[in-house]
């Protein structure tokens, strides 16, 4: 590979990363109140774990180096914790043993979370705007330029409507559109590429590419083989939370296809 | 465990040959990377907080607008809300049970109506606080900001709710003969430390609350009660007359009868300076420094623990 030269700057290390899920279970299984309150007196004489808590072990110890310049592909099987690597990554879910160090604020690409269905279009561009930590100057630069790439406005004027009036569809492309509107460090986008009509897909395929030259380094989870193809020059293979394999491209996902395909 | 089966398992990047022996933490040293996710220090994050400020203020107004968006009166509902729950208590207290007797002419309804919206202003603090970080799951695992910044934004969309009851209040007093005069601008001062009080217990509770989401389940009671021993719909001073005069003074001196009874001091006429209890500015400012300040750092303690849910 071209950047396996000396003198590579890296921009995230990921040291022995455990991450822990903790679900309060409540009255989950057989019975109902009755269960649950007995469940609790059992648990409190017992030793151990903190009662009505189940502990998911998402991601078990997953060490790796990343570079400047870098795409990263993470595939792996649903629950295999690659999202949840990202969030560790991106700081946003504390790790309960290990490390990761970053160069930079490494931010998800994505702001549903922040945006609200009873506000209107426009009010939500600025919201998520905020929320992503653009400043409000920024956000009035880039407001057209969102609008117009979401296309909402092709078919009326939607944009001072509520949220919840959209179609899913055209929800989903205003979400891409506001999230693809800032520049970003290290850029990491969980499975973002299937929304919208054709049309739309190819635009923010586009925009993908241009995130991409702009940040200095970007990781993408996906399912689909061919976009982490096209995007990525190494990927990183992760199987309930271990990493099972990490390497070029090709080399990792044909051993990944072999594999589930067999 | 039983999970060891990964034969395959083998990595087959190969690490540069200059930074080859170091250990990660060693590499990252050398380059200058951070912790990702570690708690910053006290003074930059309220240095993050204020940079912020513009998030916290447009989610705070979002959540305001968004909360009667789909009700055909829309906004009126900010009003006729306060004022219906106090139409309620006013039919149970004021002219069933006749709390108000041993107060002079036409105090008892402004008295009651800023008992109520007061008091609200702390309780629907405390419960957004609760849910500030459980409720928000999702927000706080997908984006980055201080996360002081929602239970911040939640007690601030309280004082933007209250703002429009105490135009019912001013209504009010004016309707019951108390009309503007200069001790009306103690609300000022009062309504900003009552602020900062709630706040505090905002983000004390929101910690709490992420830990143990069963608060949320808890509270209601918990703030019911307070309610009752603040005085909201009697006078503590004239119930309790009879009582040693310690339980009294211990109930005027908790925070939100102090908001209260200075609001009160502050609007109406024959609410005079004998109801309010010794010393009462030193423990408005008091509470709000305590309980402001010792939330906030409560809170910032935890940092880079919400979010695991």
């Amino acid at each position: 590979m071209a950047e396996q030269t000396e003198g590579r700057i890296p921009t995230v290390i990921a040291d022995g990363v455990h991450i822990v899920y903790r679900v309060n279970t409540g009255g989950v299984g057989k019975g109902a109140a009755t269960a649950a309150l007995s469940k609790i007196v059992r648990r409190g004489k017992g030793k151990g774990e903190e009662r009505g808590v189940r502990r998911v072990h998402a991601v078990r110890g997953v060490t790796f180096t990343s570079y400047r310049g870098e795409a990263i592909g993470l595939i792996g099987s649903n629950g295999s914790g690659k999202s949840t690597l990202l969030r560790a990554i991106a700081g946003l879910l504390p790790c309960e043993e290990g490390r990761v160090y970053t160069d930079g604020q490494p931010s998800l690409l994505g702001v549903n979370a922040a945006l609200m269905n009873d506000l209107t279009g426009e009010r939500n561009i600025v919201l998520g705007g905020l929320a992503m930590g653009m400043s409000r100057e920024q956000i009035r630069e880039r407001y057209q330029g969102i609008v117009d790439f979401s296309g909402i406005n092709e078919k009326g004027d939607f944009i001072s409507l509520p949220m919840r009036t959209y179609s899913s569809g055209m929800a989903a492309r205003l979400r891409f559109s506001i999230a693809a509107a800032k520049d970003h460090d290290v850029l990491m986008i969980d499975e973002a590429l299937a929304t919208g009509d054709r049309s739309f897909q190819v635009r923010s395929e586009n925009r993908i590419r241009e995130l991409r030259e702009k940040a200095g380094t970007v990781f993408l989870v996906s399912h689909n083989n061919k976009s982490i193809r096209d995007t990525c020059d190494r990927v990183l293979w992760l199987e309930k939370g271990e990493l099972l394999m990490d390497g070029p491209t090709e080399e990792v996902v044909s051993a990944y296809e072999k594999a589930t395909n067999g | 465990m039983s999970d060891t089966t990964h034969d395959g398992a083998l990595a087959t990047s190969k690490p540069p040959s200059e930074d080859a022996g170091l250990s990660p933490a060693e590499l990252a040293r050398k380059y200058g990377l951070s912790v990702s996710g570690a708690r910053p220090g006290l003074g930059e994050y309220v240095r993050q907080l204020w940079g912020r400020r513009h998030f916290v203020l447009a989610f705070s107004r979002a959540k305001l607008v968004a909360q009667y968006s789909q009700a055909k009166l829309g906004q009126v509902w900010q009003v006729a809300t306060p004022l219906l729950n106090a139409a309620v208590y006013w039919l149970i207290f004021g002219l069933i049970l006749g709390a108000g007797k041993e107060m002079p002419e036409g105090v008892y309804v402004p008295f009651l109506m800023m008992g109520i919206f007061v008091f609200t202003f702390t309780q629907s603090s405390v419960m957004a606080g609760v849910r500030a970080i459980s409720g928000n799951l999702g927000l706080v695992r997908a984006l980055h900001f201080p996360r002081a910044a929602l239970p911040v934004s939640f007690s601030l969309q309280q004082l933007q709710q209250l703002m429009y009851s105490m135009i019912v209040v001013f209504i009010i007093a004016i309707s019951f003969g108390n009309y503007p005069r200069l001790s009306w601008l103690l609300v000022i001062p009062t309504l900003a430390l009552q602020f900062v009080f709630n706040t505090g217990l905002a983000m004390i509770f929101a910690r709490m609350g992420s830990k143990t989401p069963d608060l949320a389940q808890l509270m209601p009671f918990v703030m019911r009660t307070w309610m009752y021993a603040s005085g909201v719909m009697f006078p503590i001073g004239i119930y309790l007359k009879d009582q040693p005069q310690w339980i009294s003074d211990v109930l005027l001196w908790n925070p939100v009868a102090i908001y209260m009874d200075l609001i009160r001091f502050a609007l109406i006429d024959d609410y005079g300076s004998s109801y309010l209890p010794p010393h009462v500015w030193l423990f408005a400012v008091g509470w709000a420094a305590v309980i402001g300040l010792g939330g906030f750092v409560y809170f910032w303690k935890a940092e880079e623990r919400y979010g695991r849910g």
